[in-house]
């Protein structure tokens, strides 16, 4: 059967806000692959052969094998502690494999990183930190550069002007231009997610890798960001890797989703995962999965995020 | 020598270059300012100021070490601040423990360091006050050689953290992302700690080992209140720590009050005013989009 329909959120999308700029400077720098072109091509973006990982003594997971094409959509989802995290960490090269192979990006892990966008895990600034979002937002560009940045030099010239209109497109694509300028620890925690997805963006990156990116976000901004990142799946071809506790929001985007339990792990297509049997076993709590009359999947008794929100899910 | 200030505010200028003691504790002044405010910037923004603060503390019993064996203080400075660095990264890096870890290793040092600095002024026989100018500041007694000394020093910490501007800033923000990036968080670390030394050690030598917050922490954390850009703030914090120490050192000329109490406590006044400052209402709202 073919994708799942998304469905619309109420609130204003983060995509339709943008939609109606021109000139979009990320996009531009950038390969314009389309995801059709992509998925066609039928290259990997990471490769996961019987992996295992351990922190300290303990053997987090094994057995982990997934793959994961160009231009997909993927979820990693499962229980608090079982490694989610851990995952992340090794196919960024942060963490080394206790046994089997990684390749990211036809690389090593770790090797191909400037090509990858990365958002950890509940990351909130400490609210005394007074360094503005856009600078934020900046590091993502050129953070890693040694050398003295001489001020005001950017508008002088030409790659510093790239530079400050990649930044402020990366801004205006999440919706951020309200806030940009307040220092990071003082804009709420949902406000920091943006401008983080927008440093994550900044590059243009081949591979977006987002540890619960939704975390902190309201309904609405869930369903909006989702629909931003599948948007710029689908625009710019950029693979999407995302864990996630609330599965909902991204259910009608998915184009794969790694399981991993404790007893191991399972992939695949979601309609293939994400069935009540398969979940009640690897969350170990009763979950089911209704289809609603128009497709849409809804997923209910899912350990959820603070809010609660099934019945948002339900009648949407 | 009898300084007073007059009405001519031309010649109470002249006058505070008199001496060359005094010429070497501007020069010197100059310097720790420059030096001081912007490693300062750095602590205050990764929250290492119990680290920087031992550093300035251990440089004292270094200074009373060099003393007692007969060689500049300058070294026992340097010498002891820069051990103190290694065994604190070492430690801290061995143990992988986080924040809570390495501030117990900085306590142990900086209490080690301190007893040892009793010990050396008591087997030197010097007089309290020698070892009151280690703590509090002294204005006398700059060298040329150690105005050299302060300067050579100065320019490596300033040329390193210039070079690694951007990436420490990187890795104190952000350090997961910038791991990711390939930005050598760990080595940033250790190398930062270093400099640090070196800065708290500098500043020990104008401000006194106790007073060395003066310059290393309320220059960049009044500048922190008034500015947010990254780049626009350094050079407030440089404009700061540069404007109270010369007013310090004027002051302390003139009345003969220790150094280190002058430069506190303009530093403090900054502080408060910048304070003032941000509970004014805002003229100008946030709300700007520049890049
Ligand atoms: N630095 C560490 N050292 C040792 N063990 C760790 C470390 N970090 C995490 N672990 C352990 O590794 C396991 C997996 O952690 P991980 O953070 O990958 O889980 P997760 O699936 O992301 O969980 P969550 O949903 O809560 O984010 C946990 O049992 C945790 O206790
Ligand atoms: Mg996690």
């Amino acid at each position: 059967m073919g994708r799942i329909r998304a469905w619309r959120p109420v609130s204003r999308l983060l995509s339709e806000s943008a939609a109606g700029r021109e000139q979009p400077a990320i996009a531009e720098a950038g390969s314009l692959a389309s995801r059709s072109a992509l998925l066609q091509a039928n290259t990997l973006a990471v490769e996961i052969r019987n992996a295992a990982a351990r922190r300290g003594n303990r053997l987090i997971w094994s057995g982990v094998s997934a793959e994961i094409r160009r231009g997909e959509f993927l979820a990693v989802l499962g229980p608090n502690g079982v490694g989610k995290s851990t995952l992340v960490k090794v196919i960024l090269g942060l963490l080394p494999l206790a046994s089997g192979e990684v390749r990211v990006l036809g690389q090593p892990p770790g090797r191909a990183n400037r090509d990858i966008g990365y958002l950890p895990q509940r990351r909130s600034f400490d609210p005394g930190l007074r360094v503005r979002g856009v600078d934020i937002v900046r590091l993502g560009l050129d953070g890693h550069r040694w050398g003295i940045p001489l001020p005001g030099l950017n508008r002088l010239t030409e790659r510093g002007r790239e530079e400050d209109a990649r930044v402020l497109d990366a801004i205006q694509l999440v919706d951020a231009e309200e806030f940009a300028t307040r220092p990071i620890g003082e804009v709420s925690g949902g406000e920091q997610q943006r401008l983080l997805i927008a440093q994550a963006l900044i590059r243009n990156p081949s591979l977006l890798v987002l540890d619960e990116p939704l975390d902190s976000l309201d309904l609405p901004n869930q369903a909006a960001s989702a629909a931003l990142l599948n948007r710029i799946c689908e625009e710019r071809g950029v693979t999407v890797l995302m864990v996630a506790h609330n599965v909902n929001p991204i259910l009608s985007y998915l184009d794969r989703v790694i399981y991993l339990a404790r007893g191991g792990s399972v992939s695949g297509t979601p309609e293939e995962v994400i069935t009540a049997e398969t979940l009640t076993r690897l969350y170990g709590t009763p979950i089911e999965v209704f289809r609603t009359a128009d497709g849409h999947l809804v997923v209910v008794g899912q350990p959820e995020p603070p809010h609660g929100d099934v019945h948002a899910h339900l009648v949407s | 020598m009898d300084p007073h200030l007059t009405w001519n505010l031309y010649r109470d200028v002249t006058q505070l270059f008199d001496y060359p003691f005094m010429v070497n504790a501007y020069r010197a002044g100059t310097i720790v300012a420059v030096t001081a405010a912007i490693i300062g910037w750095f602590m205050v923004l990764r929250r290492q100021t119990f680290a920087g603060h031992t550093f300035a503390l251990v440089s004292f019993p270094g200074a009373a070490g060099a003393i007692l064996i007969g060689v500049s203080a300058t070294y026992g400075f340097f010498a002891f601040s820069i051990c103190a660095a290694l065994v604190i990264a070492a430690a801290s890096r061995s143990s992988r423990g986080g924040y809570i870890e390495e501030s117990a290793v900085i306590g142990t040092v900086q209490a080690l360091g301190l007893a040892f600095g009793f010990l050396f002024v008591s087997l030197s026989h010097r007089n309290v006050s020698g070892a009151q100018a280690l703590l509090f500041g002294s204005l006398v007694g700059i060298t040329n050689d150690q105005v050299i000394q302060l300067l050579a020093g100065g320019l490596i910490v300033l040329a390193i953290v210039g070079f690694i501007w951007r990436p420490l800033l990187f890795a104190s923000v952000d350090p997961d992302v910038a791991a990711a990036r390939g930005v050598p968080v760990q080595v940033l670390a250790v190398v930062f700690l270093l400099v640090l030394a070196v800065a708290a050690a500098e500043a020990s030598q104008v401000t006194g080992s106790l007073l060395v917050f003066a310059l290393l922490v309320l220059p960049p954390a009044t500048a922190e209140l008034l500015v947010e850009r990254p780049g626009l703030s350094l050079l407030t914090a440089v404009a700061i720590a540069l404007l109270v120490t010369w007013l310090g050192l004027a002051m302390s000329y003139y009345n003969d009050y220790p150094i280190g109490f002058h430069i506190t406590s303009l530093a403090f006044g900054a502080y408060l005013l910048a304070q003032g400052w941000r509970r004014l209402p805002r003229w100008t709202p946030f709300a700007r989009t520049s890049v």
